[in-house]
């Protein structure tokens, strides 16, 4: 099992399985960020949000497990994500 | 080019681990991390009261921008009916400005709870994995001895460290937008209240409250003269009162 976590949305369970079209719907966001293509980011990132929730069963909440991937928060803009691939101000602190 | 989940889980683990490495002092004991975890659930209980707090007098600024905008159309009447149309325009443009801006504090409001609601569901998760370390602290000292127990409940660190990264994280970002919001919401009261905005018009240094107010003014007294000139002028209030000779000596006051 794959455990993916969602920034404010709390942790998901996949299939190790379904990793493989999580990277493919990952690479379309990162081409996203790359072109600095708004439509296509919310697109895109909206799909590798929806697909984890989706896919995914919810770890409860009283349990402790360390994710194996991390994804910015379901409403993260183009220039909060474009921060991430520059190494500063999406993780601040 | 790595993906963005790549690039950001390994951002977010640098963050998550920072801030472990702060909580743990090597001779420190769970039951130290364990008090530490709930002065961080304490910290981030008052970080979402300040949210909510400071929703609400972003709330109480655009009610108070939406009465300037009813204020502004009823000048705006009165301006035209008194035929300064220079006034009318003037009023109109600065509702139209406040307007555009209300419309975006809408939306940001809107936004803003929605952060809100998860902000509290975050703080309901952190509250559960807080008491879940507590019980596997309890259980695995009972078994173990304390060097041993800290490396068994290794998962359950680094787990609830994450959770406070994620919490922490969220309110800041929560913080921010609620601040740059007040303080567009501020930058707007202030035009309005200055009258700063006049400045775009036609009118040179005047204060469109003031010219309304002297409008106004202006017009009520001519319609009250015309209406004691009617008075006066038919007789009919000093046949009514018999002998009025009190009442036509103030209209005659009052007309000079």
């Amino acid at each position: 099992m794959t455990v993916v976590r969602i920034l404010g949305s709390g942790q998901f369970r996949l299939d190790d399985s379904d990793v493989g079209h999580l990277n493919e719907l990952d690479n379309a966001v990162a081409a996203a960020v790359a072109a600095g293509d708004g439509a296509a980011f919310s697109r895109s990132f909206g799909a590798l949000v929806a697909y984890v929730r989706d896919q995914g069963t919810t770890v409860p909440d009283g349990e402790l497990v360390t994710s194996d991937h991390v994804l910015p928060a379901a409403d993260t803009t183009l220039e909060e994500a474009r921060e991430a691939f520059s190494g500063e101000g999406a993780i601040p602190g | 080019m790595a993906g963005l989940m790549s690039r950001f889980t390994t951002l977010f683990k640098v963050k998550a681990n920072t801030m472990l490495d702060k909580a743990e002092d090597p001779g420190q004991t769970l039951d130290y991390s364990y008090q530490q975890q709930l002065e961080m659930l304490q910290k981030v209980k008052r970080g979402v009261a300040d949210v909510v707090t400071a929703k609400k007098r972003l709330q109480l600024q655009t009610a108070k921008l939406e009465e300037s905008v009813v204020k502004l159309d009823g000048q705006a009447r009165q301006a035209l009916a008194g035929n300064r149309e220079d006034l009318a325009r003037t009023a109109l443009e600065r509702k139209a400005l406040i307007q555009g801006q209300l419309q975006g504090l809408d939306t940001q409001i809107t936004a803003l709870e929605q952060q809100q609601q998860n902000l509290i569901d975050q703080e309901r998760r952190l509250s559960a994995k807080v008491e879940s370390f507590r019980t596997q602290k309890e259980v695995v000292k009972a078994q173990y001895s304390a060097a041993e127990a800290q490396v068994r409940i290794g998962e359950a660190t680094t787990g609830l460290g994450e959770e406070m990264s994620d919490v922490g994280l969220a309110l800041q970002r929560a913080q921010d937008k609620t601040e740059q919001m007040q303080a567009r919401a501020a930058a707007v009261n202030e035009l309005v209240d200055t009258g700063a905005i006049d400045d775009l018009t036609a009118a040179p240094g005047s204060d469109l409250d003031a010219q309304i107010a002297a409008l106004t003014a202006g017009s009520q007294v001519d319609a009250e003269m015309a209406k004691l000139r009617a008075e006066v002028g038919s007789g009919t209030p000093a046949a009514e009162l018999g002998q009025g000779d009190a009442e036509p000596a103030k209209s005659e006051e009052e007309s000079k």
